[in-house]
């Protein structure tokens, strides 16, 4: 069974430590600008979004590859980029329709979300929930439940 | 490693900026930021220089965890001769902009001379120049951010900045960064003005390594799970900010109200995190938008908050219809409480015009509230006001001042003279409610008596982030002691003291020490820095930096009858409260004091003191 990120930009305090933990765990060092997740704050709203790659299962940046160094890893369902064939010409940075895979200069290599094989930091590393790896199928949950529990029963009890 | 081990050197008179090594060996005995930068300071000033002169340098630096994952490591500090005091200056911001400065490949940043024009500091991973600020000289903190993000076509800079306040020579004048965050006290932005320097802005990509990786992510792991865990930080800070005080506080009976004139406000409920949480009448939403993290910080403090639209201030600005860093419990006394003053709006109005203009709120708030005493006893008129009608609990007032004061104008420039210059001027220096030229912040210390002798004792004048007693006397953290009593304040002030040397040492918020203790930080700092930084040999390290830091002082020509409060603390006791009756006992604490520290009875550090802590 997969699972996917969830995220709740409702629950971001905008601390970055995503973005912490995907830029060590993937470059071993802290350095946000090297994170696979960004957390943009929108300051005159005050909200904070993380966001990145969602996985698309008919991956644009993945059929827009010209020598396939994006796969699909059909245990997490993540499109992973292979370093050994990438060559750099970003053609999937313009592919992908919501700019989640991005050139890094200091390899010559695009970077994206590869889920951590399946353990991604920076749910584990989210102090607030706001991003959480769930069932693939129920993403939706936690927003159903929360939805549900405001449901008046009461109507019908006493019906 | 966890230091970057290089220092960029700017000489402003020279428009030159080079880098240098960091020294190691100041580096395994100052740690970081505040220490480490007070050693650099030391050794290249004289002590005496005025603050405002070239000669003065000023000091952007950041701790060894800045920028790892460590809760809260994303902080810097700006150390100089504070031009509010004459004393060694060294105020700590949040936000985004010292983990930049690290990940540029910098622990820090020393600023010396003065540019013959307006300029700011452009910084890109490892290399640095000076820029034309002819275009921001004269602008807001907040026009000078956008603006600069905006020439170089680079949202991802951050950005810290003076407003006009001081650039027009305010002695309280902050450096604010990512907008709402800044290094607040004692006038390092004055100082930043003096040298013509507008703004330093910084993208960095470099990342940050640590010495022991795999020990260090777990000793982060285990810090995170304390503050999570704790009420304090996991809980309520995170819901109400440090504005849970407000009430807390004032039931004590130690918020100073009017100028200190009472210790207890009738309106504290108005402006307390509770009425922050209210739905208001005009459009049903409340003062409170959300909370906010600092970098890397798991508490997450922070207030964002709105002005009403339909509140005076703003009902015509709709410049002003966003959500800012909202009022954190020092402005909120300082505007509201030391001023008697309970309209949430306006204070909340006044809280935005200190990040957009660069004004310390606290130095702010409690000058106005010293004006208002010289106005309402007949010292000074409207004729010295400017036609303001500066009576206690006046918002209008309030919000005109702070606006006239960002701008260094009118009676504006006068309220930017601090309440000790203010008040000397008219003949009333004992209304100055400061200690080394500072102002107090909010608590009242005839009903919180260890927070006399920290103020006292304070190196940079009066504060209470320099040895908070407050989260023993009154929140009973690490255990409950009496706050009318002064029995074991002394070795209480002490043991606060050196312990925040050194959390503000290492690159992580004071906040933090609501849950952790040394054993806590400490072996987060070994894991991620050479060398032996074991419980005792921080605490070793806190004690050297505060002594070295009253060395400066004394050098300065500061001596132990500075360590002092008003006269009204000291006898004219607390009218209502817990505290009533009281006054501060810091007769008795002061000598126990200096014999805990190995002072003589001058407050100056013995031989065998120095000795001691290997200064």
């Amino acid at each position: 069974m997969q699972k996917s990120l969830s995220i709740d930009p409702a629950k971001c305090t905008g601390c970055l430590q995503c973005e912490l933990a995907c830029s060590y765990d993937n470059e071993g060092v802290f350095n946000p600008s090297k994170s696979r997740i960004k957390v943009f704050n929108f300051h005159d709203q005050g909200r904070f979004v993380p966001y990145t790659c969602t996985q698309c299962d008919e991956a644009w940046c993945l059929h827009a590859c010209p020598v396939d160094a994006i796969s699909l890893d059909a245990s997490t369902g993540a499109k992973i980029v292979s370093d050994q064939l990438c060559v750099g010409c970003k053609v999937c940075t313009i592919a992908c329709p919501f700019g989640t895979i991005n050139y890094n200069q200091s390899t010559g290599k695009v970077i994206k979300c590869d889920l951590c094989e399946g353990d991604p930091e920076c749910a584990k590393a989210c102090p607030t929930d706001a991003i959480t790896f769930v069932d693939a199928n129920w993403t939706g949950l936690e927003k159903m439940r929360a939805w549900a529990a405001k449901t008046d029963s009461s109507v019908q009890a006493g019906a | 490693m966890a230091w970057a081990r290089k220092i960029l050197r700017v000489n402003l008179t020279k428009g030159t900026c080079a880098d240098e090594a960091l020294n190691m060996d100041w580096a395994q005995k100052y740690l970081g930021q505040r220490g480490l930068a007070t050693k650099y300071l030391t050794e290249e000033i004289d002590p005496k220089v005025d603050p405002l002169s070239p000669d003065n340098k000023m000091i952007m630096a950041t701790g060894p965890l800045t920028g790892t994952c460590a809760s809260t490591a994303g902080r810097y500090s700006v150390i100089t001769k504070g031009a509010l005091t004459g004393a060694i200056a060294c105020s700590n911001s949040g936000g985004f902009f010292g983990n930049e400065m690290k990940n540029a490949g910098y622990d820090m940043i020393i600023f010396e001379g003065k540019s013959p024009s307006p300029v700011y500091l452009f910084v890109q991973d490892g290399s640095a120049q000076l820029l034309d600020a002819a275009d921001y000289w004269g602008q807001s903190c907040w026009t000078t951010e956008e603006g600069i993000k905006e020439k170089h076509g680079d949202p991802l800079l951050r950005v810290a900045s003076i407003g006009v306040s001081g650039e027009k020579g305010v002695k309280f004048a902050c450096i604010v960064n990512d907008m709402d965050r800044a290094a607040g006290r004692s006038g390092v932005g004055t100082v930043m003005g003096s040298k013509n320097l507008k703004a330093v802005a910084i993208r960095g990509t470099l990342g940050v390594k640590v010495d022991d990786a795999s020990r260090f992510v777990d000793a982060v792991a285990a810090g995170k799970s304390v503050l999570a865990e704790n009420a304090v930080t996991g809980q309520g800070l995170p819901a109400f900010g440090t504005q849970v005080l407000m009430n807390v506080i004032n039931e004590s009976g130690a918020l100073p109200t009017r100028n200190h004139l009472d210790a207890q406000f009738d309106g504290a409920n108005n402006i307390s995190a509770e009425a922050m949480a209210e739905p208001r009448a005009s459009d049903g939403k409340p003062n409170l938008l959300t909370n906010a993290a600092c970098f890397g910080c798991t508490i997450a403090c922070g207030r964002v908050s709105t002005v009403e639209r339909t509140h005076y201030t703003v009902k015509d600005r709709p410049e002003y219809h966003v959500a800012s860093g909202g009022l954190e419990y020092e402005a909120a006394w300082a505007l509201g409480a030391a001023t008697g003053i309970d309209d949430l709006n306006a204070l909340t109005f006044a809280n935005f015009i200190c990040n957009e203009q660069g004004l310390d709120p606290i130095s702010f708030g409690a000058t106005v509230g010293a004006a208002m005493e010289l106005f309402e006893d007949g010292t000074i008129t409207t004729k010295e006001t400017g036609g303001i009608e500066l009576k206690f609990g006046s918002a209008e007032a309030l919000t005109t001042l702070v606006e006239l004061c960002g701008k260094g104008e009118g009676f504006g420039a006068e309220i930017g003279l601090g309440s000790k210059l203010l008040c000397e001027k008219y003949g009333r220096p004992e209304l100055s409610m400061s200690v080394k030229g500072q102002e107090f912040p909010a608590y009242d210390s005839r009903g919180i008596q260890g927070m006399g002798l920290a103020y006292a004792t304070s190196n940079r004048g009066a504060c209470h982030l320099r040895g908070y007693t407050v989260a023993s006397e009154i929140l009973g953290i690490p255990e409950k002691t009496d706050p009318l009593v002064t029995d074991g304040k002394a070795g209480l002030v002490k043991a606060f003291q050196d312990a925040t040397a050194v959390v503000d040492s290492a690159g992580i918020c004071v906040f933090t020490t609501f849950a952790w203790s040394m054993d806590d930080i400490a072996p987060q700092i070994d894991a991620a820095c050479e060398g032996d930084w074991s419980v005792e040999n921080c605490m070793a390290a806190g004690e050297r930096i505060w002594n070295l830091e009253r060395k400066f002082n004394l050098d300065a020509g500061f001596v132990g009858k500075d360590d002092n409060l008003p006269a009204r603390l000291l006898k004219d006791a607390a009218k209502t409260g817990p505290a009533k009756g009281k006054t501060n006992g810091l007769d008795i604490m002061l000598p126990e004091y200096y014999a805990a520290r190995g002072w003589t009875v001058e407050g100056i550090p013995s031989n065998e003191t120095l000795d001691r802590v290997a200064l």
